[in-house]
């Protein structure tokens, strides 16, 4: 039963850095439409501005802020320039964008700082937690911690708020949005932008764990794909439900009926077994196309 | 009184099917216009190219100034609201939502909070279904949404589509009474595109009638009314 | 930028030109092993891989509009089906590639049964996720004993048959040769004809096909599985080339591989298969001298690049010049 526990929990923890991923993919398909497969490396490309930052001898917390809002400049920029040209275009040059944007961050990664792992700091303390008989690292705690501080800005943002207010508008009725005034076009690159942060706080969380290299990101990027489809891809609170789910699933699965070493194919069955029998995943909305 | 909006040849096309070859109006400030025609006359394609949703060609003036080409969230900012046929609902939102959104370019907090109260004096049943998602609203209700969200923009010039389609004479009968008051009362600008050209033609002071494409008839309201030729060969009634 | 769809245009190629440019074209294909050196025959064999496995991929992707991002996955399978059956079986090497085929025919038709429910994004999501999960597949312990895991299988490299006066790498190319080239006559026919219409029509205007009687749902399992088919025999000739097999040679990066290839080889073109799969097969080799990350940033800039500049990708724009020629040769004999 111990055992069992300390599964559940440890999936809770990894789940809180699928969750966060999760939220990023969540805010572009919101806003777009569209998935974006080169989000874990843009969160990746990110980690590594924060670690050059601290290198630097910047404070862990003044480079965790300006990591955030250089993503937050870099997501604008690409939706500005890279994307906006294929937003309508068939979905084929979109993948195709993506696709290429994917690989450009991870070469670029590659090439800058080479493919040696680095170390990323934590800023939680060393010393493990315990409740009762298990132990944590305060780090684990942590990372579901900021996960779910996102999550409560997020929500805020997007309730009270005048801009997350268009923002939902802009994305669900693009034409009545212009009518009341709204500049639809900037409210996507929004979009892009939070995401980009998201995503890079999501790395920055996972980076002491697993250390930093440019494929780092791979892996995790399939589980927030889990995540975020089981939770409803434009659900936000879904998304983070589905990372925590979807941790905790992988970690059983794992222990119990798989082995370890396939655990990513419970990504795999996850995302094609919701594809197929609920596109909407929990929390979506089912959205009807039109002959 | 100056013209608050002159459209002179106005054309417009979706794609390659032109649908309007050439349209001439005026709208006097303060006044309700009506643009009457029959279906595909091109009446919605008219409030549509206003407001730069659809390719046009010709010039369109509001307040003097030319406002054809500019982008539909630029002339929103001029102070024209456009109530859209379909009634453009932000249906996944709730009502107040809507509105809020309606409010979303005035920077004034107090004088919104007051229009809310305002709009709720008018349309009761919008502050019982306040926090209802507006997609589950009635078709009247929706109606009196549209036109509530266009109002909070507190516009100098309100576009209104067919507000009368798909409604209950008694609703239609509380909406246009309304239209009437605010158009007394804040002297706000209609240009009212309709299909029933008798309520029409009950409200407005001036109609013009379209017909493929084109400016076939205008004049003031009642006199159009109670001349029954012209009622019959244009109006059809 | 919509990724154009020259085929069905009648080739803009005249024919008497065309047929010498394709002999031609074979005759050098030919004289190759004999001119340049081993190690060049190998790179020469791997193109013709590559160029089976693009035609596969473009199939799916270019004909039926499916996007696909997992076909490494597939590759993967017709490599490993090829090596366990010489490793294990003892089969002989060209038996294997039936085999290969037919598996992946299955596998691929299996997969698309699902997948039929998904469209754009969602099966590009879909097939991504196969894609990144393969490797970890391939290393499943229970499967140890065929796979030997982590560490792969070797494969001896083939003779030639009847003492021919050729060395393997030889012998090899031109096997791969003839294959390549018989099934590129057989997707030819196959897209040229009805089936190819077919898939046109399910993929500009699926339902318009479907109310004139084109089983979606039954030509689209079918695409899937026949594009899994030619992927799949082109990863078991991949196989016997390269001679190894392991699970880190397949993974995401290899179904991203392939992706480039069609899209700067030409989506919906038969010829795009062979360019795409020279780019993919030479641009590492080149790149990599500059850096490890080269050959991706590369990719990258290529990928965005082509589809803003030449959505018809190579192919496309050869075809469009010999139309601009053939335009202004007859404009030439007007004003004569």
């Amino acid at each position: 039963m111990d055992a069992f526990l300390d599964q559940v929990l440890a999936g809770l923890a990894t789940g809180g850095i699928y969750a966060s991923l999760a939220l990023a993919l969540v805010m572009i398909y919101r806003a777009t439409h569209l998935v974006n497969f080169a989000q874990g490396e843009m969160a990746m490309f990110s980690t590594y501005i924060a670690w050059t930052l601290i290198e630097a001898g910047v404070a862990y917390w003044q480079a965790f802020f300006l990591t955030v809002a250089i993503a937050f400049a870099l997501g604008v920029l690409i939706e500005r320039v890279i994307v906006r040209p294929v937003e309508q275009a068939p979905v084929l040059s979109v993948v195709v964008v993506f696709i290429g944007l994917l690989v450009i961050f991870n070469s670029l990664a590659g090439w800058i700082y080479t493919y040696t792992i680095k170390v990323f700091p934590s800023p939680f303390p060393e010393e493990p937690v315990r409740v009762g008989i298990h132990s944590f690292s305060a780090h684990q705690i942590g990372a579901v911690g900021v996960t779910l501080v996102v999550l409560a800005i997020l929500y805020a943002f997007f309730r009270y708020t005048s801009v997350g207010l268009a923002m939902r508008a802009a994305a669900q009725n693009p034409d009545s949005s212009r009518l009341v005034g709204i500049r639809v076009a900037w409210m996507l690159a929004l979009g892009w932008g939070l995401a980009a942060a998201i995503g890079a706080i999501a790395g920055m969380m996972v980076a002491p764990t697993v250390y930093l290299d440019p494929n780092m990101m791979a892996g995790i990027l399939l589980y927030a794909f889990a995540a975020a489809l089981v939770g409803g891809i434009d659900s936000p609170g879904g998304a983070v439900l589905g990372g925590f789910l979807v941790g905790v699933l992988e970690n059983l699965l794992g222990a119990y009926v798989i082995v370890n070493e396939i655990k990513l194919s419970v990504a795999l069955v996850l995302i094609i077994g919701v594809l197929v029998v609920r596109p909407s995943g929990l929390f979506g909305k089912i959205h009807v196309t039109r002959v | 009184m100056a013209a608050l909006l002159e459209v002179s040849n106005l054309r417009a096309a979706y794609g390659s099917t032109r649908v309007l070859h050439g349209i001439e109006f005026v709208l006097e400030e303060s006044s309700i216009t009506a643009l009457l025609g029959a279906n595909g006359a091109g009446k919605t394609t008219t409030l549509r190219a206003l407001c730069s949703m659809v390719q046009t060609s010709g010039e369109i003036r509001f307040d003097g100034r030319r406002i054809d080409g500019n982008a539909t969230e630029d002339i929103v900012r001029l102070g024209i609201a456009h109530v859209p046929d379909g009634r453009g609902t932000f249906v996944s939102l709730s009502t107040e939502e809507n509105l809020r959104l309606g409010a979303y370019l005035r920077k004034d907090k107090r004088a919104v909070k007051q229009d809310f109260e305002r709009i709720y004096s008018y349309f009761p049943r919008l502050k019982e279904r306040r926090y209802q998602q507006a997609g589950t609203l009635s078709g009247g209700e929706q109606q009196m949404l549209a036109v509530s969200r266009a109002l909070m923009l507190r516009p100098r010039l309100l576009l209104l589509d067919e507000p009368s389609f798909g409604l209950a004479p008694l609703v239609v009968r509380e909406i246009f009474d309304i239209m009437r008051a605010i158009n007394q009362s804040q002297k706000v600008s209609i240009l009212l595109v309709e299909q029933n050209a008798a309520i029409a033609l009950d409200l407005a002071d001036h109609a013009y009638v379209i017909e493929t494409g084109r400016v076939v008839l205008s004049g003031r309201a009642d006199a159009i009314k109670q001349n029954d030729a012209v009622r019959r060969s244009y109006l059809g009634y | 930028m919509t990724p154009a769809s020259p085929e069905t245009a009648p080739s803009s190629v005249p024919r008497k030109p065309r047929v010498i440019a394709l002999a031609s074209l074979l005759l050098i294909a030919c004289a190759l092993p004999f001119v340049v050196n081993n190690y060049h025959t190998f790179q020469l064999t791997l193109v013709l891989v590559y160029a089976i496995a693009l035609l596969g991929l473009n199939i799916l992707t270019g004909y039926t509009g499916q996007i696909s991002l997992g076909h490494g996955a597939f590759f993967a399978i017709g490599a490993y089906v090829a090596a366990i059956l010489m490793d294990k079986f003892g089969l002989p090497y060209w038996l294997t590639l039936p085999v290969a085929g037919i598996v992946c025919l299955a596998a691929g038709f299996f997969f698309g049964l699902p997948a039929l429910r998904l469209e754009g994004l969602h099966l590009a999501l879909a097939t991504f996720a196969l894609g990144v999960s393969m490797p970890q597949l391939l290393k499943y312990p229970r499967l140890e004993n065929w796979t030997h895991s982590t560490q792969g299988i070797v494969i001896i490299k083939p003779d030639p048959p009847f003492g021919l006066p050729i060395n393997q790498d030889q012998w090899l190319y031109f096997f791969t040769l003839a294959v390549a080239l018989a099934m590129f006559v057989f997707g030819w026919n196959l897209l040229r004809g009805r089936v190819g219409r077919s898939l046109i029509a399910i993929r500009d205007q699926p339902i318009a096909a479907e109310a004139m009687g084109v089983h979606n749902a039954l030509y689209k399992s079918l695409a899937f599985g026949v594009s899994a088919m030619y992927t799949g025999i082109a990863g078991a000739l991949g196989a016997i080339a390269v001679q190894f097999v392991a699970p880190d040679s397949f993974t995401i990066f290899l179904s991203i591989t392939l992706f480039v290839g069609i899209v700067i080889g030409g989506l919906a073109s038969i010829s795009g298969a062979v360019y795409g799969a020279i780019f993919i097969q030479f641009v590492p080799n080149i790149a990599d001298q500059i850096s490890r990350a080269a050959p991706w940033a590369i990719y990258g800039v290529f990928l965005i690049g082509f589809i803003y500049l030449m959505p018809v990708g190579v192919a496309g724009a050869i075809d469009i010049t010999w139309v601009r020629i053939r335009r202004w040769r007859k404009r030439g004999r007007i004003a004569i």
